[in-house]
């Protein structure tokens, strides 16, 4: 007898639905035959059979909503084998617990801000959206209000998006405005400054930033620098886009945090949201922003839904930190998906009276060290925490100009948290170990605490 | 597009294609006077080089002028001119004042980039001329974007991306060609082959020398030009931008032409022989050939030389220009980082 489980479709994927079982209880099925549908966030995939038998019990319904992976969907019986005894229905709840579940897509996720969100207008209402839609949205309300922007990258139109960040774009503006492109992101991103160049402005998509590497010439070179040389003559009004950091066991080429890389160059904006609202305000100011840009997302973030003020064109100033957790003992300063941890790192603090207030850095340049050195003022200790390595990184930025700015004011040397200096690696626990984690974040705020 | 004159003034024939590139004499003149302008310019940017009041990387255009002036007389108001850092010559075709592209060698205030970007990074939107980058190869990607936005906006532009023969073995070029034929943009490729990748010949750095054929593999037309002679180089031109114009997409022209100097001023060029820079300039150099053939349309060497004081007249305001325009004002170090207003 042999147990069907319900697939990991993705890295990233931690339950989907069971959309439709393409065979019946007592079909024969061999292994290839695709046996049932199912839908994640992202897609739906075809599920195919690894054994061949016949199908003893279907265990999970169709239509059955967030199933999680490795639960036992169905029951083959070998060629020859007596059927099960008195199989009963087994309810999808009943199924043996997973061996080894994923980690948490996206990790900790703090409940909504502990006080009120000053940008947010008063009485505003709000709605839930995955960071996902959010960024899809902000394309589309700028596409809709301006011709000049447009979208291209690889899987962007007919796809739909390689995350899905760009769903129905395609069916709303048409080819000319979402552009497949070949497999080729040092000559795409170089077609979309020569554009923008030209007076477009174009949101050029990287399946993850690890493959812009092979495009970083042409964003730093190229966008970056023209306007500089031209002596104000020629700009780039264009955003560069994609998931950056570690997503989970994909390894050290596609699990880097370019934040610090495009931080050093001056003539770029360097963006990283953590919600949905900062995800769609910060996008929508990119693509208006004259300047090139340099959004990063997350893709363990993407399937998150969060509140986001229900208003016509939110749109986040581009500069500006927030602050998303107030407290007096220690300021804890991160970005993207690092917020999150670090707000759940403020909440162990909170258990051992430890008030740690949390900055989201959002803009990596240019970065709000005011906002930062604001926060130092009251707390006299700092902690920075990045996905990115420690040497020469974000940390090391704001830490040198805390330094500069607010000697006076720290307690105890300020401490970074970052991915530890090795390539990140692919098994499990090494990787566990690689990445900040909240207890490293707990354990670095109660160091500069001296407790 | 050309303008139609009538036979007496030249020998050419219209080209079968359809575009119209014949000359007549008053256009020879300003053909002679334009690559006359460049030879002249470039020989006095030398002499400042020498001088110390220009700085850095200085590459010459002398021996390949035919190039950028006849394409540039196939071209029209709209379209885009984007190379690589030896541009002078193109500066000077589009029409960029020769003052401001020799105070910018000098790093002067009245340079076309204020003084910060130098020989190698000048820009001139009103002429079309976007660059001037200094990344071989990269301005073969930015000018296939240049394309996209024609096509993007419907606006009949064609866009002329110019490279070595060094840049014409970059990855980026193969990936521009390959999207540029895709998607059937209005581009024109136009690789001068001046023989030498700084110091290495095409034969030891290319596996395929003709250079023209670099597209078949993306079905883009090529064809081989004498570089050295401005109206087969217009004529060519003539063929290419029909071709990028009327939405059939990119077309490759190879421009088989010589720099005289060296690949920039600090290099020496020993890696050829007197011997064989001596036969290129008595045997095609191309102003001696555009003058044989004003000779034939009746110019005689008298009649030239009110062409040549008013190039040399050019050519000396524009380096006094140079001399005597300040250097930038220290409060335009930071300037033209990032623009200011959200549109």
């Amino acid at each position: 007898m042999t147990d069907i489980l319900m697939p990991a479709l993705s890295p990233t994927m931690e339950e989907g639905t069971l959309a439709k079982w393409l065979v019946k209880e007592g079909d024969t099925i061999k292994a290839g035959d695709v046996i049932a549908e199912i839908e994640t966030d992202k897609a739906t995939m075809e599920v195919e059979a690894v054994d061949e038998g016949v199908i003893e019990a279907i265990l999970v319904p169709a239509g059955s909503e967030n199933v999680k992976v490795n639960t036992l969907i169905a029951r083959l019986k070998g060629e020859g084998e007596a059927a099960a005894p008195a199989a009963a229905p087994v309810a999808a709840e009943a199924a043996p617990a997973p061996v080894a579940a994923p980690p948490a897509a996206g990790g900790p996720i703090s409940a909504a801000s502990t006080f009120a969100d000053p940008e947010v207008p008063a009485g505003a209402p709000l709605k839930k959206i995955t960071v996902r839609d959010a960024l899809r949205d902000a394309m589309a309300e700028e596409m809709r209000r301006d011709d000049r922007v447009f979208l291209m990258g690889e899987e962007v139109a007919q796809y739909q998006g390689a995350y899905k960040v760009s769903r129905e774009l395609l069916q709303e503006f048409g080819d000319r405005r979402v552009i497949d492109t070949p497999i080729t992101e040092h000559g795409f991103a170089g077609l979309g400054v020569g554009a923008a160049m030209a007076g477009l402005k174009p949101i050029v998509e990287f399946m993850t930033w690890n493959f812009a590497m092979q495009a970083i010439d042409q964003i730093i070179n190229s966008a970056a620098k023209t306007l500089y040389m031209s002596g104000g003559q020629i700009k780039s009004s264009i955003v560069f886009r994609g998931p950056n950091g570690a997503a989970s066991r994909v390894a050290a080429q596609h699990s880097q945090d370019y934040a610090a890389w495009y931080g050093n160059v001056p003539g770029l904006k360097v963006i990283a949201p953590y919600d949905a609202a900062d995800a769609k305000g910060l996008l929508k100011a990119a693509i208006r922003d004259p300047n090139p840009v340099v959004f990063l997302e997350h893709e363990m973030m993407y399937g998150h839904e969060f509140d986001i003020p229900d208003v016509e064109d939110w749109v986040v100033p581009i500069g500006k930190a927030k602050v998303r957790r107030e407290g007096s003992d220690v300021t804890l300063v991160a970005y993207s998906r690092m917020v999150g941890f670090a707000l759940k790192a403020a909440e162990e603090l909170e258990k051992e009276g430890i008030q740690a207030e949390v900055v989201d850095l959002r803009t990596i340049r240019p970065m709000d060290h005011a906002t930062i050195l604001e926060s130092v003022k009251k707390t006299n200790r700092l902690v920075t925490v990045e996905e990115g390595w420690g040497p020469m990184g974000v940390g090391a930025e704001i830490v040198a100009r805390i330094t500069e700015h607010g000697f006076d004011y720290l307690d105890a040397p300020p401490l970074r948290v970052h991915q530890e200096d090795v390539p990140l690696p692919y098994a499990a626990n090494l990787e566990a170990l690689s990445l900040p984690s909240v207890e490293k974040i707990v354990k670095a705020a109660k160091t500069v605490s001296y407790r | 597009m050309a303008r139609t004159r009538k036979a007496e003034a030249s020998e050419e024939k219209a080209p079968e294609t359809g575009v119209n590139a014949f000359v007549g004499k008053d256009e020879l003149l300003k053909f002679y006077q334009d690559m006359l302008l460049i030879r002249r310019f470039e020989e006095r940017a030398g002499q400042l080089y020498g001088m110390g009041l220009i700085g850095g990387f200085c590459h010459l255009y002398i021996g390949q002028e035919a190039i950028a002036v006849g394409m540039q007389s196939i071209s029209r108001k709209g379209d885009q001119i984007i190379t690589g850092y030896r541009d002078h010559g193109h500066m000077l075709a589009a029409g960029m004042d020769p003052r401001e592209v020799m105070a910018e060698l000098t790093g002067r205030a009245g340079g076309s980039s204020k003084g910060k970007g130098g020989s190698m990074h000048m820009f001139d939107v009103e002429t079309g001329f976007y660059g001037g980058h200094g990344i071989v190869g990269a301005q073969v990607s930015l000018g296939t974007g240049l394309a996209l936005a024609n096509a993007y906006k419907g606006n009949g532009g064609v866009s002329y991306a110019y490279m070595g023969d060094g840049a014409a073995n970059q990855g980026q070029v193969y990936e521009s060609f390959n999207m540029a034929q895709l998607w059937k943009l209005p581009v024109v490729y136009v690789i001068e082959n001046n023989q030498y990748a700084m110091g290495t010949s095409v034969e030891r750095s290319a596996s395929e020398t003709a250079f023209h054929k670099r597209g078949v593999s993306f079905r883009i037309p090529g064809e081989e030009v004498d570089g050295m002679d401005v109206i087969a180089v217009r004529e060519a031109g003539a063929r290419a931008t029909e071709h990028a114009r009327s939405g059939q997409g990119p077309y490759i022209l190879e421009m088989k032409t010589y720099r005289y100097r060296g690949h920039s001023m600090s290099d020496p060029a020993k890696y050829r022989t007197k011997e064989e820079v001596d036969e290129v300039k008595t045997t095609r150099d191309p102003i001696d050939h555009i003058k044989e053939r004003l000779a034939k349309a009746g110019v005689t060497e008298d009649d030239l030389k009110g062409v040549d004081a008013e190039v040399k007249r050019i050519v000396a305001e524009a380096a006094e220009f140079a001399r005597t325009s300040p250097e930038p004002d220290p409060s335009e170090l930071y300037t033209d980082v990032y623009l200011e207003a959200a549109e």
